[in-house]
């Protein structure tokens, strides 16, 4: 099956509402010319998976500038002044989920859990409103998987396949994402073809990427 | 040395050889250049790498290498990279010596706060939630009052980011550590009296002073 697309046909996966995830730290992972690319459609009222935002003007956060998100999952906006004053204002609804938490409720979703059990969070706000789960003498929190519609993935290098490598600190969380969405849309430096990679290396497996953009 | 020096200094003898270890953002980073160069511990970024790194200059700048705090760095040989479900199984499985951290309160009941500040700054938990729950020791490291406020207290008032989880407080002022979930004043910095803490520090605590040669 042919994964390459061009770049411009990233507006026919969009829709008002869907639930999208971006990968990244910082910026650093993010696929930085698919999210131009969204912002030339005028998809809007999006939920966005992220462990953060970035910073105004950058990455992620040229999303939140043009006010394109309306919900956000993320571990950490203190980087990112207008996420903070768009959430403050009530147009941004936010969850803040620990980073790890995160982490586990998007691989959960990758691997067909119904949830993780995990001791982050208990005694905060995190907790509220979720099962406790007593296992063993020690107390649980419940967190549910996060599903996602369409992933946009950052990678280093697609062979023809689709498999994956990454550059540096950059699998992050586009690695988790992957797996958990229905499409997941990976923005690369290089194509090369199948065989070129060597599979014993592979970060990313081609089963769960749909389309591939060299950017 | 000024108050974050004394207290960066005074972190670093807490790393013993071989030691694995999460640092904050800031302070607890400092911590680092006043080692004992017959120590040497491997440092955890929670974006997804482990070992030892330097910050980069303009020839050896990798754009995909980036820090917990967004810096770039490079990392030296020995170290690897691996995605944020394997940097937060390290976390919270227990495999981190210790994580170093900053806080706006803790409390008599070893009970932290640093993650938000209601209606006022909301930067979200990030890793720290996970840290304070999975590592063998949490260290909060912070100046010992902010514009004159007490931040050592009888009970947090700002929303928890872990549940007695802290072990020990290192101020400018002095070192405190948790023994079976009571609050022990166990050294004093150069030049401090018991008085001097007593003044800042509305927490309920006991002194043991440690005999140990003073910073």
């Amino acid at each position: 099956m042919e994964k390459k697309i061009s770049i411009n046909e990233i507006g026919s996966f969009l829709q008002d509402g869907m639930t999208i995830s971006i990968g990244g730290f910082m910026g650093c992972g993010n696929a930085h010319n698919i999210i131009d690319e969204i912002l030339k459609t005028d998809v809007k009222d999006l939920t966005l998976i992220a462990t953060d935002t970035a910073r105004d003007g950058y990455g992620i956060g040229k999303l939140i500038d043009q006010r394109r998100v309306k919900k956000l999952y993320a571990s950490h906006i203190g980087t990112n002044k207008q996420t903070q004053a768009q959430v403050i204002e009530g147009f941004i609804e936010l969850e803040l989920v620990p980073q790890g938490t995160l982490a586990e409720r998007i691989r959960a979703a990758a691997a067909g859990l119904g949830g993780v059990l995990t001791q982050t969070g208990l005694g905060t706000e995190v907790q509220e409103g979720k099962e406790i789960i007593h296992i063993d003498g020690k107390d649980y929190i419940l967190e549910k998987p996060i599903h996602i519609d369409v992933a946009f993935i950052k990678a280093y290098k697609s062979d023809k396949s689709g498999n994956l490598i990454y550059n540096g600190a950059t699998r992050n969380f586009n690695v988790p994402m992957a797996g958990a969405a229905k499409i997941s849309i990976a923005e690369v430096e290089e194509i090369v073809e199948n065989g070129e990679l060597n599979p014993n290396f592979i970060h990313t497996p081609f089963v769960y990427i749909n389309h591939v953009i060299k950017a | 040395m000024d108050a974050k020096e004394i207290i960066a200094a005074r972190v670093a003898r807490e790393f013993k050889n071989g030691d694995f270890v999460n640092l904050g953002i800031g302070l607890p980073t400092k911590a680092v250049g006043y080692m004992s160069k017959e120590i040497s511990i491997n440092l955890h970024s929670e974006n997804g790498f482990a070992g030892v790194w330097d910050s980069a200059t303009p020839e050896t700048l990798d754009k995909d290498v980036v820090d917990a705090g967004g810096a770039n760095v490079v990392l030296q040989e020995g170290g690897m990279f691996f995605d944020s479900v394997t940097s937060f199984e390290i976390i919270r499985g227990g495999h981190l010596d210790m994580t170093v951290l900053g806080a706006l309160e803790v409390d008599e009941e070893g009970n932290l706060a640093n993650w938000k500040i209601p209606g006022k700054l909301l930067p979200g938990m990030g890793g720290a939630m996970d840290l304070v729950n999975g590592s063998k020791k949490v260290i909060i490291s912070m100046l010992h009052t902010a514009k004159g406020n007490p931040k050592i207290l009888k009970k947090c008032t700002l929303p928890l980011t872990g549940k007695a989880v802290v072990d020990m407080i290192i101020t400018e002022l002095g070192v405190f550590e948790f023994r079976n979930g009571k609050l022990f004043l166990t050294e004093l910095m150069s030049n401090v009296t018991l008085e001097d803490i007593k003044k800042v520090t509305p927490a309920s605590y006991e002194v043991d002073l440690n005999l140990k040669e003073e910073v």
